[in-house]
């Protein structure tokens, strides 16, 4: 299958080869497709390439709406159409020579294509892109709801009774099954032929026990077979579904969400069946934070299209997820911040025309500052009303004794009474410390995450500069050295050294096609992400503010019922 | 520091204590005012580590040289007069009015000192924002012990037989410095010492057990419901303390959201601006909230724990005096007997007995005083409690619902 014919792809065919060689980015390069398959290298006349590489430097691209990286805006919204999934997939990618005649080039310069060499260009583009993404509504709502926990590779008792006139025998057979529902010593009735089979299923605790979360999705999205499905996925899931995205995303600048982090004391309280309110309230934070993970990775347009996804979100069953350890808390971390330093260890400044992205790193850091520091008062605030809470239940049952001893019976009713309406209040208490937590908390440790994401992002575009720096330091050693060559006349090694140059060119040309798309892919997800950002705080906080709301109201109903009671004292 | 701020404040005397601050004059006690004697703090003054009053009177007594007189105490002399009750054999049948807690500022210098040295670590706004949190607490305590000392006043006044004390009309007209020194060790051990003693003894005239129904009960009903009011003063301070350490954070959320308002100027840092202002209120609000649940609720609680210890204490005598009765019966038979000193032992018994009596008669009606104050205080108290924790409640919401409002229709 053809991919759809990108304008003037044809002549930039031949770098592709070459993108395997010493460049870390093995993953998709979505322009051309996918590496993983050895996909031909066409032959495309050298000539054209350099004639081209020296318009590339000089001139101004003038070519429509270059839909970088991207599969959506431009030509083609990427769900539409399954050819469009095979540019992400396994699909090869023929780069047809005899292409270059179909295409059609849109500019005066042919070569002139995907770079957009001014910043407003970019913009131009950036402002066609972001009118597209409002049109295009991403018709995906995801839940993660019912956390369960499963009792894996647990022995199962089953006895045999054969109910015909043989002999009847028990017959104990240990068979270990893996199964996802949980059922206490269930007998589930088996007939085979005269036998009767009854199954003891006993779910287990343990330390094999694990958690399994309900991922629903609805959609009328025709990518997906039905409108409404649901699967059962547990915690390793989602983290392999991050492993499988930050490989093949990340490098080019994506943002991606990150998931909610592992937890061994967490965990191990709930495997060993406590079912106290620190297990219930962890597996409820747990189940949230796994919820709005894939509500934003289904609300980014790229990641939608990512056949990972939609294959986790669908499938029924998903192979185990391993080496995950490397994606959780401290390992998460450290990728995070290697690339982030990249950008700080920046002994070179990049000669940029455009501030822009010095500014929004700045910007970036600070606010991350920011919400830190936000996140330890509410943390604050949590505690304090958890306090409350507990120390308004301990004055209530004070007040309910003090009303006993109280010998007048109005007033001692009225105590009594005020006790209870103390109860109330420590339920409330309670209720509202958990809105601090769940909606107020719970959004600043994410956006402090996913900050930290950002920062990466920065960190890979500084990554990718470097390496065409970095290539361009060699292509004109290269140069010195044919130079020195044809002067120190020795013509056997001038025509590897020729080849050389030729070599190291393309190079330049790759790298710095790929520093100008990862560049407007971070660009765009910046501004795609402040968006998020903004409409995500504003609907927690307006939230948040409902709730307070909701408290004052039940505590005028406590004390419009306890003021009757209080003035009836005689 | 603060005194040179409240100094400002404080000189125009009737402004200080505002409107609702008249009240903690009658808080705790049902008092019908008298013509004859009134007496209240009409100002008060905090300099470094005292805190002066200006008691004002007005009585139409003979007694008095003018109708109307101010005087200037320290606590200490309040703390004179209430012991020179105390000590007064003639005044054992009364409860005699707690005395007043000393001011204690204590914890407001400590945070204040805190806040010093934290300035270099805080954004100007949230210094000043804090400042004026610490100040408005230190003006509430003051304001409370202002409070106390009126009380204290006030109930000696309205006592039928204590307005008369002439140490009281001293207290109140001597316009000179009364020199009672605070008490200097050797006293504070004397003192020390009799408190042993006296709670030794306690327990043992408790155990007599009293003839009389009314104050057996009486007994085994103090004895429970202090115990009770103890625990509930200690509870209910526990939790307003969780409110204000409550109040404080949104306090200092509030602060955050402004700095991150503050970066920019687009849609989310004007809503993040709005909120901030919103939270700020709400702090104010949550805060009244909790100071008002510590003047009606805890205070209250916290008054009748020292009314019922001075009942209890009321109790004490008479059982000692019932003792004391009891013995010099013995005395007087064992006279008798040995037919030796009988006169002695008369008069002895005699004395005792009246004594005794006199104390059961006014005690009896000291006690039916106290419960009928404390249900009429109690019932004030509760019904101003949930008069003010409406009134904050709505307003709240009203803030809320027209936050919400404003913020949701600019978007």
């Amino acid at each position: 299958m053809n991919p759809p014919p990108f304008p003037d792809t044809a002549e930039q065919e031949p770098v592709f080869s070459d993108m395997r060689d010493g460049d870390s980015d093995e993953g998709e390069d979505i322009f051309l497709g996918s590496s993983k398959t050895g996909a031909e290298s066409p032959s495309v006349p050298q000539l054209n390439i350099k004639a081209e590489t020296t318009d590339l430097f000089a001139e101004q691209a003038s070519s429509t709406a270059p839909t970088v990286g991207l599969g959506t805006g431009g030509s083609s919204n990427g769900v539409q159409s399954d050819d469009d999934n095979d540019l992400f997939s396994d699909a090869h990618v023929e780069l047809p020579t005899e292409n270059a005649s179909s295409s059609t080039p849109s500019g005066p310069r042919p070569a002139a294509t995907f770079i957009p060499g001014t910043a407003d260009m970019q913009t131009k583009s950036m402002e066609q892109l972001e009118e597209e993404e409002a049109k295009d509504t991403f018709d995906v709502d995801v839940a993660v709801t019912n956390p369960e926990k499963v009792g894996q590779f647990t022995p199962i008792h089953f006895s045999l009774h054969n109910v015909s006139h043989y002999q009847s025998s028990t017959i104990k057979f240990n068979l270990y099954l893996c199964f996802n529902n949980v059922l206490n010593n269930a007998i589930i009735p088996f007939h085979h032929y005269n036998w009767k089979l009854y199954l003891f299923l006993s779910a287990g605790d343990g330390m094999h026990a694990f958690m399994a979360y309900r991922v629903s999705t609805k959609s009328t999205l025709p990518v997906f077979r039905n409108k409404e499905f649901s699967v059962k996925r547990r915690f390793s899931d989602f983290l392999g579904l991050y492993e499988k995205l930050s490989i093949k995303q990340s490098l080019q600048g994506c943002i991606i969400p990150s998931p909610p982090e592992k937890s061994v004391v967490g965990m191990t309280k709930v495997k060993v069946g406590k079912d106290d309110s620190s297990s219930v309230e962890f597996v409820e934070r747990r189940r949230a934070a796994l919820e709005r993970y894939l509500q934003r990775i289904v609300a980014h347009s790229v990641l939608l299209q990512d056949p990972d996804v939609r294959e986790f979100l669908e499938r029924d069953e998903l192979p185990r997820a391993v080496n995950t350890q490397a994606l959780s808390g401290a390992g998460f971390l450290k990728m995070i911040n290697k690339a982030s330093d990249a950008v700080n260890k920046m002994t070179i400044k990049m000669n940029e025309s455009d501030t822009w992205f010095e500014d929004k790193f700045q910007e970036v850091e600070n606010e991350e500052q920011q919400l830190r520091k936000l996140h330890i008062v509410v943390d604050s605030l949590v505690n304090h009303r958890k306090e409350l809470c507990g120390n308004t239940a301990v004055f209530a049952k004070s007040m309910a004794m003090l009303g006993n001893s109280e010998d007048n019976t109005a007033l001692s009713r009225a105590l009594s009474q005020l006790a209870e309406v103390e109860d109330k209040m420590e339920q409330l208490h309670h209720d509202q410390a958990a809105s601090d937590f769940f909606i107020l908390a719970e959004l600043l440790a994410d956006y402090v995450r996913l900050l930290g994401t950002v920062r990466g992002c920065f960190g890979q575009r500084m990554r990718a500069w470097q390496r065409w720096q970095e290539a361009q330091s060699t292509l004109q050693r290269k140069r010195e050295a044919e130079a020195k060559l044809l002067w120190a006349n020795k013509p056997d090694k001038l025509q590897q050294a020729k080849e050389d140059i030729t070599e190291w060119e393309s190079r330049v040309t790759q790298y710095e096609r790929d520093f100008d798309r990862i560049s407007v892919t971070v660009r765009k997800e910046v501004l795609q992400f402040e968006k998020e950002k903004a409409k995500d705080f504003k609907f927690q906080i307006y939230k948040y503010l409902e709730t307070m709301l909701q408290s004052q109201q039940r505590l005028i109903k406590f004390w419009e019922a306890f003021l009757p009671e209080a003035k009836a004292i005689a | 520091m603060f005194s040179t701020l409240l100094q400002e404040g404080l000189d125009d005397g009737p402004d200080f204590l505002s409107e609702e601050d008249r009240g903690p004059r009658a808080v705790n006690v049902d008092l019908q005012t008298d013509a004859t004697l009134q007496v209240d703090i009409s100002d008060a003054l905090s300099e470094r580590d005292k805190v002066k009053f200006t008691v004002h009177t007005k009585s139409t007594l003979p007694n008095f040289k003018q109708n109307e007189f101010s005087v200037v105490r320290q606590h200490e002399e309040f703390i004179w007069l209430h012991d020179s009750f105390v000590e007064n054999e003639d005044y054992a049948g009364y409860i005699i009015p707690p005395a007043p807690p000393r001011p204690d500022f204590d914890a407001s210098r400590e945070k204040l000192q805190k806040l010093g040295e934290g300035e270099g670590s805080m954004t100007k706004e949230e210094f000043t924002k804090m400042k004026q949190e610490l100040e408005a607490e230190y003006l509430a305590i003051f304001k409370k012990t202002v409070a106390m000392h009126e009380v204290f006043l006030c109930r000696v006044a309205a006592h039928p037989v204590l307005k008369k004390d002439l140490n009281f009309h001293v207290f109140l007209e001597y316009n000179q410095d009364l020199s009672v020194r605070g008490k200097n060790k050797k006293e504070k051990l004397e003192d020390f010492f009799k408190n042993v003693v006296k709670s030794a003894d306690g327990v043992l005239v408790a155990g007599v057990k009293d003839v009389d129904d009314f104050f057996e009960h009486e007994k085994t009903f103090l004895l429970e419901y202090h115990n009770r009011v103890k625990d509930a003063s200690l509870k209910s301070d526990k939790m307003i303390r969780s409110h204000k350490n409550a109040a404080d954070d949104i306090n200092r959320i509030s602060s955050s959201l402004y700095t991150l308002g503050t970066q920019d100027s687009t849609d989310v840092c004007k809503f993040f601006l709005k909120v901030s202002e919103l939270l700020e209120k709400t702090r104010k609000i949550e805060a009244r909230v909790a100071a008002d649940e510590d003047l009606k609720l805890a205070d209250l609680l916290k008054y009748y724990l020292r009314e019922s210890q001075a009942a209890k204490d009321l109790l004490y005598r008479r059982g000692r005096a019932l003792v004391d009765y009891e013995n010099a019966n013995k005395a007087l038979d064992k006279a008798r007997s040995k037919n030796k000193d009988v006169l002695q032992a008369e008069t002895g018994q005699q004395l005792c007995c009246h004594k005794f009596e006199k104390i059961s008669e006014s005690a009896k009606q000291e006690l039916v005083d106290f419960k009928t104050r404390r249900v009429a205080a109690f019932r004030k108290n509760l019904v101003e409690l949930a008069e003010l924790e409406l009134k904050h409640a709505k307003g709240h919401l009203q803030l809320l619902q027209s936050c919400l409002g404003i913020l949701k229709g600019d978007t």
